[in-house]
């Protein structure tokens, strides 16, 4: 029961989020455990959502839709997207406990942002895997 | 599984409140955040049917303020409790560090009581953990019925029927009066806070 990163490692994992996303143009993204809780998170500086409802949720949303993937024969779905009209949300599997979930705009693509999402994510597993 | 951040400084912590549906699990958090407005900078979240049941779970988060050099970050959550929702009732139960059961006093409602703590066992085990070991404090609710001439189970009865084992901290209390549900919410704080110390430092 319960887990500590350290300065050095989080330095790291926010350092890529900044280079590899929030540079691209993504409006916010944050990584969270499976239990709701905020690892690291980023954004532009105009963000004002509050993360934390929004990691909950989003923990929830990624159990929820990972049963139904069950059900039906699948491991997992391998894209789990939102959009909206202005600001769409994608999530994204860290190693077996991690969640990557991104906020973004109309100026970026979901192609492009799911290649940067993976090489985030590559990046990432390497800090974290124990 | 609570997370210590050390470079925010900020350990946050799981808390769930489990028992039987309409046992008052959603107007404990209800209370909570009346109590506490001032202290809480968001919006209780709720994701609820029409009919005013929860569907998925109820989530407070508030900082209970610092503990040793960290800020702590209590997240509160309540899971449905209704029989047919145990897939997210498990979900739920994800990472949890402590629990409130909070069972129904009412008299018919005792054997609902007894299947949900029964179900709440079963569901830890998935997550390999042991209804003994956890932070755990029993809410005996709707203290307040008594008053209206609903017959109630007496708190000896229901410390038989749910607590001769499990040896938990337990309150007869009201979530609709407020009775007893700060001290609830005192107790799993301390409790759960001792154990991570013992854990984590």
């Amino acid at each position: 029961m319960g887990y500590t990163l350290g300065q050095e490692q989080l330095d790291r994992i926010e350092e890529i989020l900044k280079q590899d996303l929030i540079d691209l143009g993504v409006h916010c993204v944050f990584l969270i455990d499976l239990a709701g809780n905020i690892i690291s998170s980023i954004d532009n500086g105009k963000y004002e959502h509050d993360i934390y409802s929004l990691a909950a949720l989003a923990a929830g949303n990624f159990g929820a839709v990972s049963a139904m993937a069950s059900i039906i024969g699948e491991d997992e779905f391998s894209l789990l997207f939102h959009k909206g009209k202005k600001e769409s949300m994608h999530f994204s599997k860290v190693l077996a406990d991690f969640l990557l979930v991104t906020m973004f705009g109309k100026e970026v693509s979901l192609g492009f942002l799911r290649l940067k999402v993976t090489e985030a994510i590559e990046k990432i597993n390497k800090i974290l895997e124990p | 599984m609570a997370f210590v951040n050390s470079k925010t400084k900020e350990i946050q912590v799981k808390i769930v409140y489990y028992g039987p549906g309409r046992g008052g699990k959603t107007t404990n958090l209800e209370y909570i955040y009346k109590k506490f407005n001032s202290r809480i900078k968001t919006d209780m979240v709720t994701i609820k049917t029409s009919g005013d049941r929860t569907l998925f779970f109820d989530f407070l988060p508030f900082d209970i303020g610092r503990i040793k050099g960290y800020n702590v970050r209590m997240q509160l959550y309540t899971v449905p409790g209704q029989v047919k929702y145990n897939a997210t009732r498990r979900l739920v139960l994800r990472g949890v560090d402590g629990l409130v059961f909070v069972a129904d006093s009412i008299k018919v409602r005792r054997n609902k009581n007894i299947i949900s703590l029964k179900n709440l066992q079963e569901n830890l085990t998935t997550y390999k953990k042991n209804i003994f070991r956890i932070p755990l404090v029993m809410q005996y609710n709707k203290k307040d019925l008594e008053k209206q001439g609903i017959p109630l189970l007496d708190f000896n009865t229901l410390e038989r029927d749910l607590n001769s084992q499990l040896k938990a901290p337990s309150y007869y209390a009201s979530a609709r009066t407020g009775e007893n549900i700060i001290q609830t919410l005192k107790k799993i704080i301390t409790t759960t806070m001792n154990t991570l110390h013992k854990e984590l430092i």
